[in-house]
């Protein structure tokens, strides 16, 4: 399978949170990708000197050529400062993908799908979740979500809609470090007692993505395992530093 | 990612998984990589390469660490002459 660096046009840019920025590219040629599939970025400077990351899709499969990718601000960082801070509509750089085959879901499967995110992890989750919707429903899926505080909800409004469609999806926020005035929902960071709870709905046959930072997926993954599913059942994505 | 970003802590901040190098894995192997199915050489397990920790990703070379027994499964180097050096002994199969 060849893998070979690709123009990228930015047509569109959208702020999502105070740190969270939505670049939609134009790639001609795009081999149209599956959810959970990432690209690399690379950009070049004058004087030759490349900087190269990887960030998740978070748009879902379409016979157009574009692609969005939901980046966070990481102080510091080479390339999402760069995203974040100069980039303009027009502007081009260098993409390959789609990449990855591992953390992906095949629109065809039937099986209920149970998502958990922290932070920017829901990136990929989203991909899924809008593929889900544009195939007209498909298997339940439930997606709980950690964010420190109301304001950091990355989609929140399209997370509301798509939520109200009552075709399958539920979302269940956990806010660990502020909440709303009259907030009935979980206050503290994914634990065993919170899956218990959602899998109740979702079912033990669920298929589950997890991606967050390593302490989440870790947190999440062993409290599955520890509510009696199979490893094989649950797929993870870890990001850190590298994401800057 | 700081814990400016996360309200989860980092006990070691430099590890990821494989799917942050797909990529690369790509690259050098010539497929996808990140589905394929890998033995532990040392523990055992099996487990797809997606699932291996990464560490040092952005130093001149990767290693690829199973997630159970933390062992080297699978090292790559990019040598000065633009040419992969993998080094698989950690792994007692990879299937692809």
């Amino acid at each position: 399978m060849s893998l070979n660096w690709q123009i990228a046009t930015v047509q569109a840019l959208r702020d999502e949170t105070a740190r969270v920025k939505t670049v939609t590219m134009l790639v001609p040629g795009w081999t149209s990708h599956k959810p959970g599939q990432h690209v690399d970025i690379r950009l070049t400077a004058e004087d030759g000197y490349q900087a190269q990351r990887s960030y998740s899709i978070a748009s879902a499969p379409t016979d157009q050529a574009l692609v969005d990718l939901t980046v966070e601000r990481v102080e510091g960082g080479e390339v999402s400062p760069f995203l974040h801070d100069e980039v303009i509509v027009g502007d081009r750089f260098e993409v390959r993908g789609p990449i990855g085959g591992y953390f992906v879901w095949d629109g065809t499967a039937t099986d209920p799908i149970l998502l958990a995110a922290g932070g920017s992890g829901v990136v990929p989750l989203m991909a899924i979740i809008r593929h889900r919707a544009m195939l007209g429903g498909g298997p339940a899926c439930t997606l709980l979500y950690s964010s420190k505080t109301p304001a950091d909800i990355i989609y929140k409004d399209e997370l509301d809609r798509l939520a109200a469609r009552n075709d399958g999806l539920r979302v269940v926020h956990t806010l660990t470090r502020e909440q709303p005035s009259g907030w009935t929902g979980y206050a503290r960071r994914i634990d065993q007692e919170m899956l218990a709870d959602v899998l109740a709905e979702t079912g033990k046959a669920a298929q589950v993505f997890v991606c967050g930072p390593t302490p989440l997926v870790e947190a999440a993954a062993a409290g599955l395992v520890g509510l009696g599913l199979a490893p094989s059942q649950i797929r993870t994505e870890r990001f850190g530093p590298s994401g800057a | 990612m700081s814990d400016q970003t996360t309200d989860y802590q980092h006990d070691d901040p430099h590890t990821l998984d494989a799917n942050a190098v797909a990529g690369l894995l790509q690259e050098v192997f010539g497929a996808e990589m990140t589905a394929a199915a890998a033995r532990c050489g040392h523990c055992g397990n099996r487990a797809q390469v997606g699932t291996l920790h990464v560490y040092d990703m952005h130093g001149p070379g990767i290693v690829l660490r199973c997630s159970i027994c933390t062992e080297m499964v699978i090292r790559v180097m990019r040598r000065a002459d633009g040419s992969y050096l993998v080094d698989a002994r950690g792994a007692a199969y990879i299937r692809f």
